[in-house]
């Protein structure tokens, strides 16, 4: 299974935590996409800096537009306004990494 | 690449000027380098100037835009009359079925919308595009709507913006994607308006288009032909004075 990677920037009223994170992208997919959708995506979270407000997900290669289009759908995490930017979609987590940095 | 969103939905009133100023400052960090603000009528020209100091300081050109929402053909035709020489982008958002023809009919009308997530108030059909086509109207794509809506709503929505999309792709109808937001927890990159349009069909390339090359078209031929130099379509003064004669 071949994979993405794509780093979110969240932009957020108040401060969240992972789960609030994941939950938002994951109800978005749901919503959008349905339940079929959202098993095809196999989306995880794999990393989530409170600090700089950043993320990372993984998705099935094949999902990577329904994940972005679901990402770009979010308008709230835990009831609070918030809109999520996707900044980099990279192949490996290392390449995505480099990315961030530079 | 360039981007231009045609319809942020500043506050225009002095009192609220900060709230503008936080939704131009959002505008730029997302990478436009273009925002489209309805000006209403009434407004004063130096409410315009003050919110053209404000997007120079954030490195943005401010193009103005004129919101037209007629109840019938003649008010539509009344409303053209009073601001087409003054607004750089015209916007018409079409209830009813003969206005929506009639906009489509008419050459000084740049975007049609249309605002009603109701199908049977939606009238971009084959004729509406065929007419549209002709008179080089664009077909305004809201995403605050669509960002908005939920569940159900938002199914018919989608269904409706798909439909749309292919016939406008059909008859050759530019497609306008703008935000149509007051709200900065509702704008959105570019690159992530362009990753909501898959929803309606709309491919990557398409969509794109849709943030720069159509909505920068449009405003450099109005510019043009608002510009003190243009006599008639394709004729313009490129210069004047004594040592033009005998040229």
């Amino acid at each position: 299974m071949r994979h993405r990677y794509v780093s979110v920037k969240i932009d957020s009223e108040q401060d969240i935590d992972r789960w609030d994170l994941l939950n938002a992208v994951s109800n978005s997919l749901l919503m959008l996409f349905g339940e079929y959708g959202a098993s095809l995506s196999e989306l995880a979270l794999i990393d989530y800096d409170p600090k700089s407000n950043h993320g990372i997900f993984r998705c099935a290669h094949k999902a990577l537009e329904m994940v972005k289009a679901s990402v770009a759908a979010v308008t709230e995490t835990n009831r609070k306004k918030a809109a999520l930017q996707i900044v980099y979609v990279s192949g490996t987590l290392k390449a995505l990494r480099k990315k961030s940095t530079e | 690449m360039r981007f231009a969103d045609l319809n942020l939905r500043l506050p225009i009133a002095e009192q609220e000027r900060r709230q503008a100023e936080e939704l131009i400052k959002r505008s730029a960090e997302l990478g436009y380098s273009s925002i489209g603000v309805p000006l209403p009528v009434e407004v004063s020209q130096e409410e315009i100037q003050d919110l053209e100091r404000i997007c120079t300081d954030y490195d943005l050109d401010l193009i103005k835009r004129g919101d037209l929402k007629p109840k019938n053909v003649r008010d539509l035709l009344r409303l053209l009359r009073v601001l087409r020489g003054k607004r750089e982008v015209i916007a018409v958002y079409c209830d009813s079925k003969l206005a929506a023809r009639q906009t489509a009919r008419d050459h000084r009308v740049d975007l049609i919308s249309f605002p009603s997530a109701d199908p049977r108030r939606r009238f971009f059909d084959f004729a509406e595009a065929e007419l549209a086509s002709k008179a080089s109207a664009a077909l305004e794509i809201d995403m605050a709507k669509l960002l908005m809506l939920d569940g159900l709503p938002r199914a018919r929505l989608i269904s409706n913006l798909r439909r749309e999309v292919a016939v406008a792709k059909k008859f050759d109808v530019p497609i306008v994607i703008s935000s149509g937001s007051a709200d900065k927890y509702l704008l959105r990159r570019p690159q992530d308006y362009a990753s909501l349009a898959y929803l309606f069909d709309l491919d990557h390339q398409a969509a794109v288009k849709a943030l720069s090359a159509a909505p920068f078209g449009i405003v450099d031929r109005n510019r043009r032909k608002l510009s003190p130099n243009h006599v008639v379509p394709g004729v313009r003064i490129v210069r004047g004075g004594e040592d033009c004669q005998g040229v």
